[in-house]
Parts: structure tokens; sequence; C-alpha cells
């Protein structure tokens, strides 16, 4: 078991390597010229003779690489360009943006998902089970940035409902100390026993979360739903029933517990996608998280916080595929006692 | 009615007319025709014949487990300590199943759950169906465990299935079984089949001595004539949903009348003295598709003794003895 | 249940034919799917207006209004015609992202799986280096380099695709060439071009054909992300993406310019979809009953 952590965690690296080294070479041989592209047209020769010294772009190219390999060990993006701030503080200060949103998003998408795909497998062939798995297939048929269009037409133009985007009303000032906005209004609510940030943060919340968690919600109703089938076959359900086990405790701990294996792989995998569709959702709802960063910093040709956003989301994404993979070997036995 | 089916009140169970019909996107499948069957008290009957005669099916529904749909109860009673099992509800089946029916399964490798330890499994039996605290309900799992003869129960309770052999998880599996609070009868589908030969021996013989020790009927599910010559009392004989021969064990076989048992016993590698058989038999032909079977005998296509007759009536009842009763137009004499 | 019935096998594509035709959702996708290519291929003759065709007193026009039964956009053009050579662009969007995604995905797959050894290992890694990108990442990264527009992103989107249909063509290819019939054709001396392309390949092609159908969805998906982002299709093309993307300030006043285009995506992507999980359950034959 650790030294199957272990194997995978060694097998990590390469394809990190892998990431930086591709994400280097696409923005370095990319079409144009990075500096002309930064001061842009009307910059004289002697200042884009600086920035390329200054971004040592005027060395040759194994020489650049090696040195943005050995800056990015140490965790140094370099500054961008749009706002001369280092890289990796600009991340570090959204991550908790896309964090929260990516939470929440997965949290309705498995919490539903999971009920949503139970109930359609136990109800097999039944109304139900039809509408529910038409609705999944709409699910992951949508334009996700269309759906947050449409939702917010709807629950903020149309109802007044719900803000249309941001993360908290302008007019509140809240103190922050984690940047994720959920937990700095609950420490406003112990604090001074004032209600209003938290309201004001879950209502943003809730569009944005609903439009990010439509695909996973429809992809883990539908693998829920084909793992319960595939479990209730299973010899052990009937020896279950056959035992007067009551059919509420055979689905939701017999079956459930079988059939979740490849959900968490499911999950695991559609949250890690989550943060780059946060891309689009966090561009819709102006979330001010890496997303909509990102976004800007490519329409700005912002290389290093382009290059940087890129590496941390991708390291990110393996990350939690690597974990998950842990996670499924620890709740499955047979993996876990082998 | 067989004649000495009519002494009811030594029954445990009697199967009356069954007929089971699966309805699938081909057509209508006839699993089990006209079945009759009973079950004395303390007694081991075992129901024979090959995969796909409609054996399980017929245990499966005694207990309530044929998936509706597809699968439909044509007609038929299904009687158990004098009550129709086919007219109760799913909760009351609840408390037949698992309380005064238990069940053991062909595959001990999937028929127990691969995500709970085996003495939890057991332990959740106990619990559904007595009021009693987790920790004695394991307990009780341990001793059930010991009972069956697994060696050091305590560690064995916390280990997973995987972590067990074949043989042991079908000891585990009869140990679920018994923790039903009042055993009647145990219906045991194909227990040995998925086991090595010694192993075989070894759990039909458990089988037995628990039946005798906890005083419950047994119903045996097999294809395997070896397996019947050691356990069973009486014999059924099933073949593509049909019953074909019912007889004591001993007559049974001593003398085979339905040509297809005659085969069946045939190709059991250490008997050759059938019909002046030299050599080990398979018989020709294959099993007709029950989807497009006919109200004729369904062995008249593979049957030596086959005549027009037969592949357009199914017999009727010939009894031989007081014990024997073959389904056979032509039977052996 | 031990119960098995027997049954006669017609071939194999007969049958899969009249599976398909028996399933609902694969029909009801094809017939979408047929629906929209149709649109698509007559787009000029059956288009009411010019969907370039601008007319400024006729702006945002609602539903229903004469001549204009979708409305028309904020700078006058009729909605239904531009919503029609949409579909145009996004089938070709489709086919031509899933032809270089497929045939560079085969190509990958069928030599790493049929010549193995230091070239498998080189190639494989590189393509799980690219799915340590997440896919829209991707995309946006390969449009990022190459520069915005609509042919660069079926490009991108093209290239993301690849890891899936490598991987799935490798692993079919391991496991059929080691089969009878490929030992055969190869000691009667076939040429390892032959037995890869003409023996091999065929017989891995069900689980790409499902692939290949659900891509073309998510292509269609993808290619209107990217052009919502500005990184795909430029204005004034119909693209349906772009026409959401240049419809978000009217989401006040007027919501047929946001619906329309979604909508069209929705029910063209369905219709893959369907399409796609039809032709998965028929080919894959644990999920038949």
């Amino acid at each position: 078991m650790l030294s199957y952590i272990l194997k995978r965690i060694g097998l990590l690296i390469p394809t990190l390597l892998g990431v930086i080294t591709l994400v280097f070479f696409m923005i370095s041989l990319s079409p144009g010229d990075p500096a002309r592209v930064m001061l842009g047209e009307r910059a004289s020769a002697e200042q884009l003779e600086k920035l390329r010294e200054d971004l040592g772009l005027d060395r040759p190219l194994h020489q650049q690489y090696f040195s943005y390999l050995s800056r990015i060990v140490r965790l140094d993006f370099g500054k961008s360009i749009t706002t001369g701030r280092p890289v990796i503080e600009e991340i570090g200060q959204l991550f908790p943006a896309t964090m929260e949103l990516a939470f929440f998003a997965m949290l309705l998408a498995s919490g539903l998902g999971i009920i949503i795909g139970v109930v359609s497998a136990t109800k097999r062939n039944t109304p139900l089970d039809y509408a529910s798995m038409i609705g999944a297939l709409f699910g992951v048929s949508m334009p996700v940035f269309w759906l947050g269009l449409v939702l917010i037409m709807i629950f903020s133009v149309g109802l007044d409902l719900l803000p249309t985007g941001g993360r908290m009303n302008i007019r509140l000032y809240m103190e922050t100390f984690t940047n994720f906005y959920i937990i700095d209004a609950l420490i406003a609510l112990f604090r001074k026993g004032d209600i209003t940030y938290l309201g004001s943060a879950l209502k943003h919340l809730i569009l944005p979360a609903a439009a990010l968690g439509t695909i996973p919600l429809a992809i883990i109703a539908r693998t829920t739903r084909s793992s319960m089938l595939e479990v209730l076959k299973q010899d052990y359900i009937k020896t279950a029933r056959a035992a007067g086990i009551p059919e509420g405790k055979i689905i939701f701990r017999y079956a459930l517990k079988n059939a979740l294996l490849p959900i968490i792989t499911v999950i695991g995998i559609q949250f890690g996608l989550l943060l780059s569709g946060a891309i689009l959702t966090e561009t819709i709802f102006a979330w001010p998280g890496i997303g909509k960063w990102i976004y800007h910093s490519i329409s700005a040709r912002d290389y290093p916080a382009v290059q940087g956003g890129i590496i941390i989301i991708s390291t990110v994404f393996v990350v939690i595929n690597l974990l998950v993979d842990i996670l499924y070997s620890v709740v499955n036995p047979r993996v876990r006692l082998s | 009615m067989k004649k000495h089916d009519q002494t009811t009140t030594a029954n445990l169970l009697e199967i009356q007319d069954l007929s089971v019909h699966f309805n699938t996107q081909r057509g209508v499948v006839k699993a089990v025709r006209d079945l009759s069957l009973t079950i004395k008290k303390e007694e081991t009957l075992a129901l024979v014949g090959e995969s796909g005669c409609g054996k399980s099916v017929t245990a499966h529904s005694i207990n309530g487990l044929i998936p509706v749909p597809p699968g439909i109860i044509e007609k038929g009673k299904i009687i158990f300590e004098g009550e129709n099992l086919l007219q109760k509800t799913e909760k009351e089946m609840q408390h037949i199943r698992g309380v005064r029916i238990s069940m053991i399964f062909q595959e001990p490798m999937t028929s127990l759950n691969p995500v709970f330890t085996i003495g939890r499994q057991i332990a959740d039996v106990f619990l559904t169906h007595h009021d009693i605290p987790r920790e004695e309900a394991f307990s009780r799992a341990v001793n059930l465990l010991d009972m069956v003869k697994i060696p050091s129960p305590e560690t064995r309770a916390k280990s997973y299935p995987h972590q067990l052999s074949g043989g042991m998880r079908q000891r585990a599996m009869i140990a679920m079984a018994l923790a039903s609070p009042e055993p009647g009868l145990m219906i045991a589908d194909e227990p040995t089949t998925a086991l090595d030969v010694t192993i075989q021996a070894q759990i039909l013989r458990l089988m037995v001595s628990l039946k005798k020790r906890v005083g419950m009927s047994l119903l045996l599910i097999t294809h395997d004539m070896g397996v019947v010559a050691e356990t069973a009392d009486r014999v059924i004989v099933m073949y593509a949903g049909r019953k074909v021969e019912e007889a004591d064990v001993y007559s049974l076989f001593d003398k085979p009348a339905h040509p297809y048992t005659l085969g069946l016993l045939n190709s059991l590698p250490s008997n050759r003295k059938y019909a002046g058989a030299s050599r080990l038999e398979a018989i020709p032909g294959t099993v007709p598709d029950l989807l497009t079977i006919n109200d004729g005998c369904p062995f008249a296509n593979r049957c030596p003794r086959a005549g027009d007759i037969c592949r357009s009536v199914f017999p009727g009842e010939t009894p031989l003895t007081e014990h024997h009763s073959v389904w056979c137009h032509n039977h052996v004499r | 249940m031990n119960d098995t019935l027997i049954v006669k096998d017609p071939t194999p594509f007969q049958e899969i034919l009249h599976e398909l035709s028996k399933n609902k959702a694969a029909v009801a996708g094809l017939i979408i799917i047929a629906l929209f290519l149709l649109i698509g291929i007559l787009a000029p003759l059956i288009a009411p207006k010019d969907p370039f065709a601008q007319e400024i007193s006729l702006r945002k026009l609602p539903p229903f209004s004469p001549g204009y039964i979708l409305g028309s956009d904020d700078l006058g053009r009729d909605m239904l015609s531009r919503l029609m050579y949409g579909a145009r662009i996004s089938m070709i969007i489709g086919v031509i992202s899933v032809g270089i995604a497929m045939g560079s995905g085969l190509l990958i797959g069928v030599t790493a799986g049929y010549i193995g050894g230091w070239y498998d290992r080189i190639v494989m890694r590189l393509i799980d280096i690219m799915l340590a990108f997440p896919y829209i990442l991707l995309t946006i990264v390969i449009v990022a380099v190459l520069g915005p527009s609509l042919f660069n992103a079926m490009v991108a989107i093209g290239v993301s695709q690849i890891p899936r249909y490598a991987r799935l063509v490798r692993a079919s290819v391991l496991a059929e060439k080691e089969a009878d019939y490929v030992t055969a054709e190869r000691s009667l001396g076939a040429s390892p071009l032959s037995l890869m392309f003409l023996s091999i390949l065929p017989n891995c092609l069900a689980p790409v054909s499902v692939q290949a159908t659900l891509g073309v969805g998510e292509a269609i998906l993808s290619s209107a992300a990217l052009s919502f982002l500005g990184l795909g299709a430029q204005p004034p093309t119909p693209e349906w993406g772009l026409m959401i993307a240049s419809s978000r300030e009217f989401i006040t006043n007027a919501w047929w310019i946001v619906t329309f285009p979604g909508l069209a995506t929705l029910l063209a992507v369905l219709g893959f979809n369907l399409f796609g999980d039809g032709l998965r359950d028929v080919l894959d034959p644990k999920l038949r009953e």
C-alpha cells in the first residue's frame, strides 16, 4: 500500500516536469515577440531591448529553459506584466476564491448526483428514472457559459432574487483572513454576531456553483446509476436479501458502499476538471478567481501569468487525481489489504 | 397429487403447480412449468438438472427473490408451514426470508459483500432479526463461525471475504444462513460447485450435520449426481423447466426410469453400470430453447426412446412404486 | 442466476443495426443529427435571409415578428438565418476536430500498441503529459499559442482530444495483437503495415466509433466555449458560442438573442450524445440484456 503510494508520487515528478517543459516551449515558440506584444506597437527599440534582457529572452533557448526550471522549483513564476506583482502571490490570493467555488459546486453535484443516481437505479425504467436520465443528458449537452447567462437572466434579472456576480455585496466590508469568504463570513458571524456577511456570501455563491456544478452533477448521477445497477445485480445483494436484510439498508449501505468506488474516481476527475471549467463560470459571474485571471492574462498576453497559472492548475489537477487514486485504494479493502 | 404427499401435516414446504415465466426482449421464457414438490420436516430434497432447467428459479420463487419484472409467477402456490408465500407482501416476506428460510449461493467468491468483514455481515443478519447490541451480534457471529468449523473465528470474523479461501467463504455463507433466528428451511443453490473436490465433501458433511443439529430441512439444488448421492433423502430431476422424475435417493440410483436421469447418471465418471454404458457418456444434443419450447416433452429431441407422441404431449405421472414416479411416455423399465 | 438461454446469432453487423434501430435514444439522436446536418448543408438554400445583412431599423425584434420568426439580433440580423449558418459551422467544427483527433490518435495508438518497446513508452509518456492538462485548459493554451481563430480552435480541440483515441486504440491493439488471426496472417508474410492498419485496426473500431460520436458533441461545446472567450470564431461569423458571447449585454432586455443560440448548441450536442450512448449500449456486450 505505502509502496504503491510512493510509486504513484514518483510517477508524478516526470509528468509535472513534462507539463512545465511543454508549457515553456509552447509559449516560447509561439509566433510573435513577447516583448513587442507586452509593450505594444509604439515601444522604442531600447525599451524592447531592455525588456528582453529583463526577461532573459536574449539568451539561447536552452539556457532560458534551465533558468526557468530552476526558478519554478523555487516557486518563482516571475512577475505579472499587467500588475507587476509576483505571479505566485496573485495566484495565492485568487486560489481560495476558485477553490471555494469549486468545492461548493462539487458538494452540490456529488450530493444531488448520488441521490438522483441511487433513486434512478432503484426505480429503474420508471418515469422517474427516465426523467432523471434525460435531465442528466441535457446537463452534459449544455454549454456551461450559456447556462450561467440563462440563470442570471432568470434569477437575477427576471426574479431579482440573486446577485449577477461577484463574491459579496460591494457595499459590505468584511475582514478577510483566509480568503475563503464562507469561512471568513462564519468568523464574522461568531465574532460580531452579524449574519449579513454569510448571507451575502452564500447568495453570491448559489448561481455560479449551480452553473459550474451542472456537468459534474449530470455525470455523477449517470455514473451512480450505472454503478448501482451493476452492484444490485451482484450475488452478495441476493445473499443480503435472502438473509432478510431490509431493502433500504441493502441499497444505502450494502450496495452504495460498493457502488461508491467508481463514483469516487469520477468525483475526483470532475473536481480536477472544475478548476479549468471555472475559467468560463468565473468570467460570466465576475468571480475573482484563477480562471477569470488566466482568461484576462491570455487576452493581455501576460506570459509569466499564463505560464504560472497553467502550471499551477495542471499541478493541482494531477495531484487531485493522485489523491483520488489513493482514496480509492483506502476505501477498497481488496486494494488496501493486498 | 402423489399418494405419499397426502400426509400434509409433516410437510414443511409444498409447491403446487408452479409456473414461472420471464419476459425478455426476445419473448417469453417459460423457466418453470407446472412444478409440484414437497419437503418434509428435517428432510433433504435434491433438485437436480443442468443449468437452465429451472431449479434456481424454483429456489428463488420460494424466497420471493424473482425479479418482477421481467419475472412473473404465472400460477401455482408455494405453501410454507400452511401459508401461501406468493400471497405475502414484500414486508411480510422479510419476516420469513432470513428468519425461517435461509439461502446459500453457488459462488462463495461473489456471494459475500467485498467491502464488509464477514463478522460484520453475519452480525447484520442478527441485528436485522433481533433487538440486541452490536457487540453481542458480533460475538454471536464469532460463535457461528466456530460452529461451521472456521479456525480462529475471532480473527477470521475481522477478515474481508477476499482474504479467505473458497471453502472458508462457503463456511462463512453457511454461518450467515444459520444466523436466522429459527431456521426451518435452508436452500442451498449449488453450494459446492465452485469448490475443490476435497473441500466439497467437507462442506456437504458440515451441512448435513448442521441440518440434523438445528433440526431444519434442506433443499439442495445441484447438477452433480455425486452430491445428490452423498446428501439427499429424496430427489427431483428437472429438465427444461419440467419435473421428469421423482424418487427416494435409493430408488433413483437403483432404477432410474427417465431416459434423461439415465443420461445424467451415465455421465458420472464412477457410474458405468447403467443401460450397459461402457464409458463416460455425454447426452447427445442440446437443451431446447425455452423461448420456442412447445407442449411436448422437452427432452424428446435428445431422447433415444422418443416417439411421435413425445413431441406433442407432455406425459402425465406414472407411479412406479410408492416413492418413485416418472413423467415419460416410454420410460425405462 | 445461472440459468442461461440459448439463442441463435445473426451476423454482428446486422445485429448492431437491429439493436440500434430498437434503441430509442439512438434513433432520436440520429434524427437530431440528421436534422442539423441537413440544415447545415442546405443553409444557403433554406435560410430566409442573409445572415450577415444588418437592418439597423429592425434591431432586437422579438420572435414571431413578421419576416423574423426567431426575432433579430442587436444589429438587426435574422436570428433564424444566423442559427442555420451556425449549424453549418458547428457541423464542420465537429467533423474537422474529430477528424484531426481520430486520425492522429489512431495512428499513434496503433503504432504504439503494435511496435511497443521504447517507442511505446515515449509516446504514451507524452500522452500522459497531455492528460495532465485539464481538457479545456489545454485547448485554451493551444489557441493562445496559435492565435485566436476558428480554424485554430478546431486544431486545438482536435489536438486536445488525441489522447483518448490513442489510449483507446493502443489498449485494443494490445489485446488484438496476440489474437490467432494476426499470428496466422503474420506467418503468411503480411507486412507490419498491413497487419496494423488492415487486420488489427478494423477490429478496434467499435469503441472508437462511440468515442468519435461523443467527441463531435464535445467539440461543438468546446468551440462554442472558445468562441465565447474570444479565442475561436471572430465577428461577424454566425458561430453559436460567439452569438451567445455578443448577446451578453442584452440579457436584461432581449432574452431571445441569448437563448436561441444556446438551445441550438444544446440540441445538436444532445443529438450526438444520445446517439453515442445508444451506440455504446449496443456495442458493449456487457450492458446488453
